[in-house]
């Protein structure tokens, strides 16, 4: 077990079908990226759920930190205004 | 965009929004499609689909006995999904045979001696260390993979119905060995020594792999004549082993002649396993 340790963890993305975004669906261990492809094949895509993966080394994704949430979220709030609903179109205006 | 590119955008985004990462059965072709759509197979034809499901059915029974036993748990689901693809494709010809003589796929798994299964002999040989079950998934997902792409021609539709669905298979299992014996020969001192060591102690089966039988006779433009497959292979695993700066080993080849029922000791350990509970509870299911 001592060996897991030496490989990376990844990130996997399946993108369900062709038109859609990828989706995060979870993480595994492999020895290189190639070989990580390949586990997230197995492990991810099993059930025909997807038409394309993409794996990232964990450690390359930069997150947003959990302790500055209400600095970083919760700004927005009571700020209306930032909503196309917030303004009245103008009488006479067409195509709005 | 043209409109059926939208609408089926559009379809897909439908489904998608129920869940992020779908889940579909698909729609290839079943063993159980085999058994009650299929056309009956000659006496000739069947003991063919008959060689060709024996070699994947042990071949699956080797590979299922890594399962919790592999190194990482991501090798294990990888090793499990072959071994199940695997068993797949031995279903599925083995369903194909026993049309022929009123006998269901587990007739023949089940109920057959040694002496009466037709596999080759590298399938039945221990799976050793991983280095071992790579190199012996690197000779025989090669093997098999040229001979599905080939069966796909075949003249006999269910054949070649099962081999497209088997090729595709079978070419991703020669990935997941070519991509494991790169990295094991390329690896540590002692992980190519153990690649050579399962390349020398596996080799004196791979005359038998190719070597025409009489159950391939008249079968012309049905079956692929063994022999004929020989040069590609040896061009692509001298490639792979180039790459993984490995070599042939000069090994003498065995006398083995799976194809007759005559096999190595190690078949009827492997099916005295794998037929026990059939044999025990008979007509049981799950």
């Amino acid at each position: 077990m001592s060996q897991q340790s030496n490989w990376p963890l990844w990130e996997v993305f399946v993108r369900s079908s062709r038109g859609l975004s990828h989706v995060h669906a979870g993480s595994l261990h492999a020895p290189d990226a190639q070989m990580a492809v390949r586990n997230a094949r197995d492990l991810y895509t099993r059930r025909n759920e997807g038409v394309s993966l993409w794996v990232v080394k964990s450690t390359d994704i930069i997150s947003s930190d959990p302790d500055e949430k209400d600095a970083f979220f919760e700004s927005p709030q009571g700020k209306d205004y930032r909503h196309a609903t917030y303004y009245k179109a103008s009488e006479g205006v067409k195509h709005l | 965009m043209k409109h059926e590119e939208l609408d089926e955008a559009l379809d897909s985004f439908g489904d998608a929004l129920a869940s992020a990462t779908r889940v579909t059965p698909g729609n290839a072709l079943r063993p159980e499609d085999i058994a009650v759509d299929g056309v009956k197979p000659s006496e000739e034809v069947a003991q063919y689909a008959l060689t060709l499901g024996d070699d994947a059915l042990i071949l699956a029974q080797r590979m299922s006995h890594w399962i919790s036993r592999a190194p990482e748990l991501e090798e294990d689901v990888a090793l499990g999904n072959i071994a199940l693809d695997v068993l797949g494709h031995a279903r599925s010809f083995l369903t194909y045979a026993g049309l022929a003589w009123d006998k269901t796929e587990d007739d023949l798994a089940y109920w057959r001696e040694e002496e009466e299964f037709t596999s080759l002999w590298i399938v039945e040989q221990p799976n050793g260390h991983f280095g071992v079950t790579i190199i012996r998934q690197l000779i025989v997902s090669i093997f098999q993979n040229l001979l599905y792409k080939q069966l796909t021609e075949s003249k006999d539709e269910t054949l070649a119905a099962i081999s497209a669905k088997a090729v595709k298979e079978a070419d991703y299992h020669r990935d997941h060995a070519i991509q494991w014996t790169i990295r094991l020969g390329q690896g540590t001192e002692e992980s190519a020594a153990k690649m050579r060591h399962a390349l020398e102690i596996l080799w004196p089966y791979v005359d038998e792999m190719f070597r025409d039988e009489e159950v391939h006779q008249n079968l012309e433009g049905i079956a692929v004549l063994p022999s004929t497959l020989r040069s590609a292979w040896e061009e692509e695993i001298t490639a792979v082993l180039d790459a993984a700066g490995l070599e042939i080993p000069s090994t003498g080849q065995a006398m083995a002649y799976g194809r007759r029922g005559e096999h190595s000791e190690h078949l009827g350990y492997l099916l005295a396993e794998m037929q026990v509970l059939a044999r025990k509870h008979p007509g049981a299911s799950w």
